[in-house]
């Protein structure tokens, strides 16, 4: 056990010494969203009957913070382990592939949860927004984040440049994201763009989580955390085989 | 006796190449090992698949006995390994690094033994600098306390002064020595064969990814059949007619003989005083390992 918490901590010191950059700043730029899409669409959108588009919109900005910095720290963190060399002090240490896989995924989970946390609680501040459910909150906030730190991993460990990295996030996790449903519920769309929608895991991780603070959704909570639970299994799985096989990390 | 660490019919290509070729080895507990061998011989492909770093297409290696694959967490606390390339972490302090290693190996409360080390490579004015501020040498000192953290039967070092100034590479081999002394087996990689003559017991040479050599170092460089060679300066600048034979290069006025034994010198001598020619330098030439490396690279000339 020794092992993962090192490495753990290790994985938390990382990010949280650089705390401007992997904590303040994603929470600044989420609270500016809101501020814009606030003052925009406040008067003009009802997308629940009786619900502020801010009590919508809110926990679905948060969420999207948990998710990118997920991502963000394991991709960042693997690649440049990996191109400044140094990820052999890990390759020549005992600590088996799930140990890696756990330390590097719960860390970044840790900081996900850190700037959504900070998002939260700046604008409940100002805003006054319900948490009906917290518990449907919290699975999806730990399935979700789990899900973009295991994504993260992947990226990283398979990018061998930060280019492709790049390619990997805005090409896949910025288009997913963005089109998950933070911004507006789905049944606004017309049907076939309705119908993609819903092959988009994410989707299912911004409705659960959202879920609990509104107590309304788009689709049955039980669904979205079967859907979201089987994704995190899957490419868990896909994960740890990389990192057992050794894929890109031993030639 | 088990070996510490055992390479038994190792190949591995990348592509068309062949790095290693069918390598053996095996290196006892205790052993000052050198692994020589040109640029691209195949001596860190080998060392990156005894650390767990390449996998083997095929073969065997254990440390101390345990398989670097199916019980490659044992295998992993008995090595420890010095990169050649200079790496680092840039987020940490030197004894931050150290700690953090230790935890990677599963040692808590390793403090007391990282101060050790860090005072006994040292390193005590730099333990709280960043990794970043550190100079060459430094970093290169930093990857060797990394490698001890566990304090492991078995050390690899990868050119460990490839680049390093003259002092630090006294204070380096002297530390290592040390720990050869301690009981701690050394293998060790180099292109200053001086330092793997004076330092190892035995030596095996590589060459594209096979092994030519692998002996004692002292019966590797008694093999060298040129053996001993007397370079004189001579006036009047002749050689009686009894020595010609022994002559194997004459140039810039200097008169090399050959000296299969001690003994012979004395006859030399003894000819040139009844010749009366006077000696007005002389240097007796011994083979050393950059003699043998030389020759037998040149010797295994293998087809690609």
């Amino acid at each position: 056990m020794t092992g993962f918490f090192t490495l753990f901590y290790k994985e938390l010191l990382r990010f949280w010494k650089v705390g401007f950059q992997t904590i303040l700043a994603p929470m600044v730029s989420t609270l500016l969203y809101l501020l814009v899409f606030f003052h925009v669409l406040e008067a003009h959108v009802e997308v629940y009957p009786d619900i502020a588009y801010t009590h919508f919109l809110i926990p679905g900005l948060v969420m999207m913070a948990i998710i990118q910095n997920a991502f963000a720290n394991s991709s960042s963190s693997m690649i440049q382990s990996k191109i400044s060399g140094n990820i052999v002090f890990i390759l020549l240490s005992p600590l088996s592939y799930h140990t890696i896989f756990l330390a590097y995924v719960l860390a970044s989970v840790v900081r996900g949860i850190l700037v959504g946390l900070g998002v939260y609680i700046v604008t409940w501040v100002f805003f006054d927004i319900p948490l009906q459910l917290p518990i449907w909150s919290i699975i999806f906030v730990l399935l979700g984040s789990g899900i973009l730190a295991v994504l993260g991993l992947i990226a990283g460990i398979w990018a061998d440049k930060f280019d492709q990295l790049a390619a990997f996030q805005n090409f896949i996790i910025m288009p997913l994201t963005f089109l998950s449903g933070v911004f507006y519920t789905i049944h606004s769309l017309p049907s076939g763009w309705q119908y993609l929608s819903h092959l988009n895991p994410f989707f299912y991780m911004i409705d659960g989580f959202r879920y609990g603070f509104l107590g309304v959704s788009d689709i049955s909570p039980y669904i979205s955390l079967l859907i979201v639970a089987s994704c995190l299994m899957i490419i868990s799985m896909l994960a740890i085989r990389m990192l057992r096989t050794g894929y890109k990390l031993r030639h | 006796m088990l070996p510490a660490l055992e390479v038994q019919h190792v190949s591995k290509h990348f592509g068309q190449i062949h790095a290693l070729a069918d390598v053996s080895l095996s290196i006892y507990p205790g052993e000052f090992f050198a692994l020589l061998g040109p640029n691209g011989a195949g001596k860190t492909t080998l060392i990156n698949i005894i650390a767990g770093l390449s996998l083997a297409d095929n073969g065997v290696v254990q440390v101390m006995g345990h398989d670097v694959l199916s019980d490659y967490q044992q295998a992993r606390l008995n090595l420890g390994i010095v990169p050649q390339e200079l790496v680092f972490d840039p987020f940490f302090t030197v004894r931050e690094i150290l700690l953090i290693q230790s935890g990677y190996y599963g040692l808590r409360n390793n403090g007391r033994w990282v101060d050790e080390i860090i005072e006994r490579l040292d390193l005590s004015d730099k333990a709280h600098a960043n990794m970043r501020a550190l100079s060459g040498g430094m970093k290169r000192r930093v990857l060797v306390a990394q490698a001890l953290v566990h304090k492991p039967p078995v050390i690899i070092l990868d050119e460990p002064t490839a680049g390093v100034d003259v002092e630090l590479r006294q204070t380096l081999w002297e530390f290592i020595k040390q720990l050869n002394r301690d009981g701690h087996t050394i293998v060790l990689t180099t292109h200053y064969l001086e330092e793997a003559e004076t330092l190892c017991n035995r030596v095996a040479m590589l060459k594209q990814g096979r092994i030519v050599a692998l002996d004692n170092t002292h019966n590797l460089i008694g093999q060298m059949t040129a053996g001993n060679s007397l370079r004189l300066r001579l006036s009047p600048d002749t050689l009686p007619e009894g020595l010609q034979d022994r002559l194997s290069k004459h140039e810039d006025g200097i008169h090399e003989l050959r000296i299969d034994h001690y003994v012979h010198i004395e006859s030399v001598l003894a000819a040139l005083r009844a010749a009366n020619i006077e000696i007005v330098e002389m240097h007796l030439q011994q083979p050393d390992l950059e003699d043998v490396f030389i020759n037998i690279m040149k010797n295994n000339n293998l087809t690609k």
